[in-house]
């Protein structure tokens, strides 16, 4: 199993959609049709049980480890909820940015004139302690 | 020799030649000056007295055949229009209180709040003055950006005298463009009348007390907006 690949096509395997109607939600691989599809599903997080090209989606660090090869949509739900697979999602770094940008998206003109007004101010005040800290070592 | 036509048409409607080349083609002029002193005569006659127009006259101009000469120059009529002016429709993310942000003329970038629709369906909007230098001033909402922010004016009532007539400028004596009324001793300098001073400091007023009681909303106002790196006006959320 080890190599140069960290992430690995694998029944269980987490994939984020990239594409379509579902663009951005995550599912998981219930089981392998050819090299370029896979058979997904995400009960928990409204993903249809469906074939997918590997082009429409990106595998994550995250895989349900002894996962039965098409499991059932009910079985399926079970265990991600059991291993929690939708809040270790969330606490990656990669969600964490997604959800950023998509904050970002739909803030409005205020919004933005607003942040860059808090932006100014925490920078001010980190610059300041960094310049004393600087003091006290020199 | 075979006579052919003068002026035919390359396609329907497009003759090959102009209607000056046709004029100095006919030559009709030359005709003209031949029968010059005969238009004196018909002077004279002009000048005696009209003979009472008759009913046979009338019947006689109505039944009258044409001779099948026509004018060989015929006027253009311009078409009468049929379209009334109506005032544009306010744009649905636009009301009273609206922030909005200019995107051309002398104030292009600036915020601004949106007071009405006048008559001609130009906008009223103000800076404030006290804000961000901008006075009481029409724009055309096709020049303007409607963001969602929300100055709390619905209490406020906007003078209805803020019409089209008040921002027409007034006409002024032409000057004659010599150097001494521009760089001379005498060159004025055209000043804001009182009135308008007062009328903006009245409407204001109000304003600028809604618009404090919002943090940040007065530095947002007085900001101006531009794009940065990156950053393309049809992806933006406003």
């Amino acid at each position: 199993m080890q190599g140069s690949f960290k992430r690995l096509v694998e029944v269980g395997r987490v994939v984020l959609l990239t594409h379509g109607g579902d663009a951005g939600k995550i599912a998981t691989i219930v089981d392998i049709v050819d090299h370029n599809r896979a058979v997904i599903d995400g009960p928990t997080t409204n993903v249809q049980r469906q074939v997918i090209s590997f082009k429409n989606v990106v595998l994550t660090d995250i895989v349900v480890k002894n996962l039965p090869r098409t499991i059932g949509s009910k079985a399926l739900a079970k265990f991600l909820e059991k291993e929690q697979v939708v809040e270790a999602w969330q606490k990656t770094a990669w969600a964490k940015k997604l959800e950023a940008r998509k904050r970002r998206a739909a803030m409005s003109d205020f919004d933005r004139f607003k942040l860059m007004r808090l932006k100014k101010q925490q920078r001010a005040i980190v610059d300041r302690q960094v310049a004393l800290l600087k003091k006290e070592r020199a | 020799m075979v006579k052919s036509a003068r002026n035919n048409q390359l396609a329907p409607g497009i003759s090959r030649l102009s209607r000056s080349k046709v004029f100095s083609k006919r030559a009709v002029y030359k005709i003209s000056k031949v029968s010059k002193p005969k238009s004196t005569e018909a002077k004279e006659t002009k000048e005696t007295k009209r003979a009472p127009v008759t009913k046979s006259d009338l019947i006689a101009a109505l039944t009258a055949k044409s001779n099948g000469l026509h004018p060989a120059n015929i006027a253009a009529k311009p078409k009468a229009g049929r379209k009334a002016l109506r005032a544009p429709k306010l744009r649905k993310s636009i009301a009273p209180g609206t922030v909005l942000i200019l995107l051309a003329g002398r104030f292009r970038g600036k915020r601004v709040v949106f007071l009405k629709q006048l008559k001609s369906g130009l906008l009223l909007v103000t800076g404030p003055f006290k804000i961000n230098g901008v006075p009481l001033r029409r724009v055309n909402q096709a020049y303007v950006i409607a963001t969602s922010t929300k100055v709390d004016i619905s209490s406020i009532k906007v003078d209805d005298k803020f019409n089209d007539e008040y921002f027409k400028s007034e006409k002024e004596a032409k000057p004659k463009g010599t150097e001494e009324e521009f760089f001379g001793k005498n060159a004025q300098k055209k000043e804001h009348p009182a009135h308008k001073i007062a009328d903006q400091k009245v409407v204001d007023k109000d304003i600028v007390a809604a618009v404090t009681k919002v943090p940040y909303l007065a530095s947002y106002l007085a900001s101006t907006f531009s794009l940065s790196k990156g950053q393309a006006p049809h992806t933006l959320k406003f």
